[in-house]
């Protein structure tokens, strides 16, 4: 292994934002043929060192050897010049062009296209990948999974032997992970080299060969995967033990909170993804929602929050009927907390300030607005308050929360909302993209929540997460609930055939 | 009022003034859809005719050639491109203001220099312009041939710019990375497309474009420059882009919808006298708002349109 040549070396790598640096003194070494790991937490500076590499962004000092031989790459053409690829952690693709027309876009070529030739060779590439891809679909119609198995296409289109995805599997529901592990051996058989980075420490211990270890920008490690275990590697990583397994003490159950009677909604193509479903969360209890992605859940969270209406059946808030309330005011009067799933469409304005959205559904009212006047000042110090309580990364809250690592976004949410005392804390997929430490976070908060009196209503698709914090379950399949339980008498076997639609004898 | 509709005679005397009133609008709409297919806004094209309008005249008038007209319209229209996009892609200026600045600044500069470099004003020129071509055996059918194929070489060239930008944008290569560069600048960026020179090349073209439909104007519709001489044109042009959808083929119907409203308010002036002419004149704009309000809601403009881009802007 170790004698494998090195593909990609950096040494020294600095990058600046202003004063701040996401890149200090990044020095790593991928040897040829493996599956290189890179692991840190959410603004360690992962995404930006990609970024160098692939000649997004120009390097502030430093030096990259590509084969041995010293490079300067200021362009992603001169990137796929030097067999480089990289799948973003956000895609950048053109959603309204097809699958075709985004593989071969900036690809030299006769001017007057004539994609047949190359739609042809998509579909072989697809099918030596074991994927089914129509070259014509438009891009934004396809699956975020098979979205992803384009942007690989697009790299291998171009003869790319060094391949890096930025949180590939953070997309994925469980069984497509699966489907692409199998692929990404099969790419390293190849003889290609992978950049990886992810935040799930099983994968980095399945799947590569080293891992380097990234903290504030900087390499905190780099380990050989057959010497590390998972502890280790999460403790290099935050730089403190990381707790595991959480305990909890039985829950003090009060009235119910959400009461959902036979509940019928319809997906956006217009067809039905709720069909009559019911549950109930009683205050101080944290129930989970488990089951396949695309089950009705994404529905479920919206339906509750207003942001989908319900066909049939009944919502209930603390009692109340909900149907006569919007969005804000289930906030504002029923006392509902959401964290919606996609925290860049529907949780944030990205182009504001941190301190801004922190408020953002409170800014109207006393004590941050009077007489119709804004005080900014009162707005300033309760960002600065909640930033330090929830340990938010960033440099100061008039920074755009764009420009923030997608954790401590979340983590902008989740305070918001928390900071409302809420009576129901809807939760949708709140610890998806991050890293073990904002994970342990995340959940700490939503027990003590809990512990106040919270009903909390967690719905993700980590079986193994909602097993350490939920203290009941309910297993959804095809928009309805098909069984329900305590924690205690869960079984990720039980909870694995409940969630393929087979009931429990 | 409307007999005019039935005499082929004067049905075919509108009809060719509607086609004659909308090659401005064609030339400014398409390369105002060529900005904005690449993502630049440019609202500047009302600004522009006027700058192609007044560099015919001062061509012409000291060339003593309508072709020196055409090649010093091109150059003032290249000119006022170049200066959109170095404030509005390399420097992000806001888009809408350069434009805005433009369209001021080619009004007052154009009235100002025609005073100055013409010997008692622009409108007492008499300048040297294109005729009519007629294409044999064609331009004789009756009634449509005058109308179609007895026109100035101009026109010609209008018309074959929609079909040159339709071509260049849905079937070649560049015109994929133009489309895309338009929607995701960040996609094009990582795909390896040059995303500045793109922009630059299509707002650099496009603004001569416009400019032509200025020289039309001078050199084959009124021999003379007078002040503001572009008359709303450029917004029309603009509200034609919106209800083309940016399509080529869809904007180039729309210009011709205004060209024949244009030309049918100029018929029922005639007809009317004790009616204000104003009422009439106003009727394109009206058609405009219309059309806009009823089809607004599907018009989907390129994503990134009016948006300058930042690499490393998340
Ligand atoms: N374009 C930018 N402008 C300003 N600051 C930036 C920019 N890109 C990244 N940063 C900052 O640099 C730091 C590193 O960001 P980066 O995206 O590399 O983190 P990451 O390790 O990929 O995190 P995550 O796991 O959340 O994706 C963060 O603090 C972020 O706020
Ligand atoms: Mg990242």
């Amino acid at each position: 292994m170790t004698a494998a040549p090195a593909r990609l070396t950096l040494e020294g790598i600095v990058k600046r934002f202003g004063t701040f640096r996401a890149n200090d003194n990044v020095s790593l070494k991928i040897a040829k043929g493996s599956i290189h790991a890179i692991l840190g937490e959410n603004g360690a500076g992962k995404s930006t060192l990609m970024n160098v590499i692939y000649g997004l962004y120009e390097q502030d000092g430093g030096r990259i050897l590509s084969n041995g031989k010293e490079v300067r790459i200021t362009d992603p053409r001169e990137a796929m010049a030097l067999g480089i690829g990289m799948v973003h952690q956000h895609f950048k693709q053109v959603n309204t062009m097809s699958v075709v027309e985004n593989v071969v876009l900036g690809l030299p070529g006769r001017q007057i296209l004539n994609l047949d030739e190359d739609r042809r060779r998509i579909k072989e590439l697809a099918d030596e990948l074991g994927s089914e891809i129509d070259p014509d679909q438009p891009m934004w119609t396809l699956p975020i999974g098979t979205q992803q198995r384009v942007e690989i296409l697009k790299m291998l289109y171009r003869d790319a032997d060094l391949l890096i995805l930025d949180e590939p599997t953070s997309v994925l529901t469980p069984t497509e992970i699966k489907a692409f592990f199998v692929l990404l051996e099969k790419l390293r058989e190849s003889g290609r080299t992978i950049l990886l980075i992810t935040h799930k420490l099983d994968e980095v211990m399945d799947l590569a060969d080293r891992v380097t270890v990234m903290r504030l920008g900087r390499v905190e490690a780099e380990l050989e995967i057959a010497n590390t275990t998972p502890r280790e590697l999460a403790r290099v990583m935050v730089g403190r033990d990381v707790v595991f397994d959480i305990q909890h003490a039985p829950p003090k159950v009060g009235d119910p909170v959400l009461e959902l009677d036979e509940i019928t909604a319809v997906d956006d193509r217009g067809i039905g993804a709720l069909h009559g479903l019911s549950l109930t969360v009683r205050g101080g209890e944290i129930l989970g929602i488990v089951g396949i992605d695309g089950n009705g859940q994404g529905e479920l969270a919206e339906a509750i929050a207003g942001l989908r209406s319900i066909s049939q059946g009944r919502i209930a808030i603390c009692g109340q009927d909900a149907s006569g309330f919007d969005p804000s005011e289930r906030k504002s009067v029923l006392k509902m907390g959401y964290v919606p799933e996609d925290r860049q469409k529907v949780g944030l304005d990205l182009d504001s300030d941190i301190a801004f959205n922190m408020v953002l559904r409170s800014f109207r009212a006393p004590p941050f607005s009077k007489y119709g006047w804004i005080d900014f000042k009162k707005i300033r110090a309760h960002a600065v308050d909640l930033a330090e309580r929830y340990d938010i990364r960033m440099q100061s809250v008039s920074q755009r929360v764009r420009d923030l690592s997608g954790g401590n976004q979340q983590k902008i949410i989740l305070a918001r909302e928390i900071e409302d005392n809420p009576k129901l804390l809807v939760v949708a997929q709140p610890t998806k993209g991050l890293d073990v430490g904002a994970i342990e976070f995340v959940q700490r908060t939503l027990l003590a929540q809990r512990d106040q009196g919270t009903g909390v209503l967690y719905i993700s698709s980590e079986l193994e997460e909602l097993l350490l914090v939920a203290d009941r379950l309910a297993v959804i399949f095809k928009g309805r609930i098909i069984g329900d339980m305590p924690a205690s008498e869960a079984t990720s076997e039980k909870l694995g055939l409940l969630m393929t639609g087979r009931e429990l004898a | 009022m409307f007999d005019f509709l039935i005499d082929p005679v004067q049905l075919a005397n509108v009809l060719g003034t509607a086609l004659r009133l909308s090659i401005p609008l064609i030339f400014a709409a398409m390369g105002g859809l060529l900005c904005e297919r690449s993502g630049v806004f440019n609202i500047a094209l009302e600004g522009q005719i006027l700058f192609g309008a007044f560099g015919a005249a001062v061509g012409a008038f000291y060339f003593g050639s309508a072709y020196g007209g055409l090649v010093i319209a091109i150059a003032f229209g290249a000119a006022s491109g170049l200066l959109l996009a170095v404030l509005g892609i390399t420097l992000r200026v806001n888009q809408i203001v350069v434009g805005i600045a433009i369209i001021l600044f080619a009004t007052g500069f154009t009235s100002f220099m025609s005073r100055l470099l013409f010997p008692g004003g622009g409108n007492s020129l008499k300048l040297d312009g294109f005729s009519n071509i007629d294409i044999p055996l064609l331009s004789d059918i009756p009634i449509l041939g005058p109308v179609l194929f007895s026109q100035n070489g101009l026109v010609y060239v209008a018309i074959f710019s929609v079909f040159a930008v339709h071509f260049v944008l849905f079937r070649t290569r560049v015109g994929m990375s133009i489309r895309a560069v338009g929607e995701s600048p960040a996609a094009a960026d990582a795909a390896g497309i040059h995303v500045f020179a793109l922009r630059y090349a299509c707002v650099i073209i496009g603004s001569s474009l416009a400019a032509l439909g200025g020289a039309y104007l001078v050199l084959t519709q009124v021999l003379l420059f007078s002040d503001n001489i572009s008359a709303g044109k450029g917004f029309i042009a603009l509200a034609a882009i919106v209800l083309g959808r940016w399509q080529p083929s869809i904007a180039f119907m729309a210009c011709l919808l205004f060209g024949l409203f244009d030309a049918v308010q100029l018929r029922m002036q005639f007809d009317q006298p004790d009616i204000p002419y104003q009422v009439f004149a106003a009727l394109p704009y009206l058609v405009a708002i219309l059309a806009l309000v009823g089809l607004m809601g599907q018009a989907n403009p390129p994503s990134s349109v009016g948006r300058p881009y930042d690499r490393e802007m998340r």
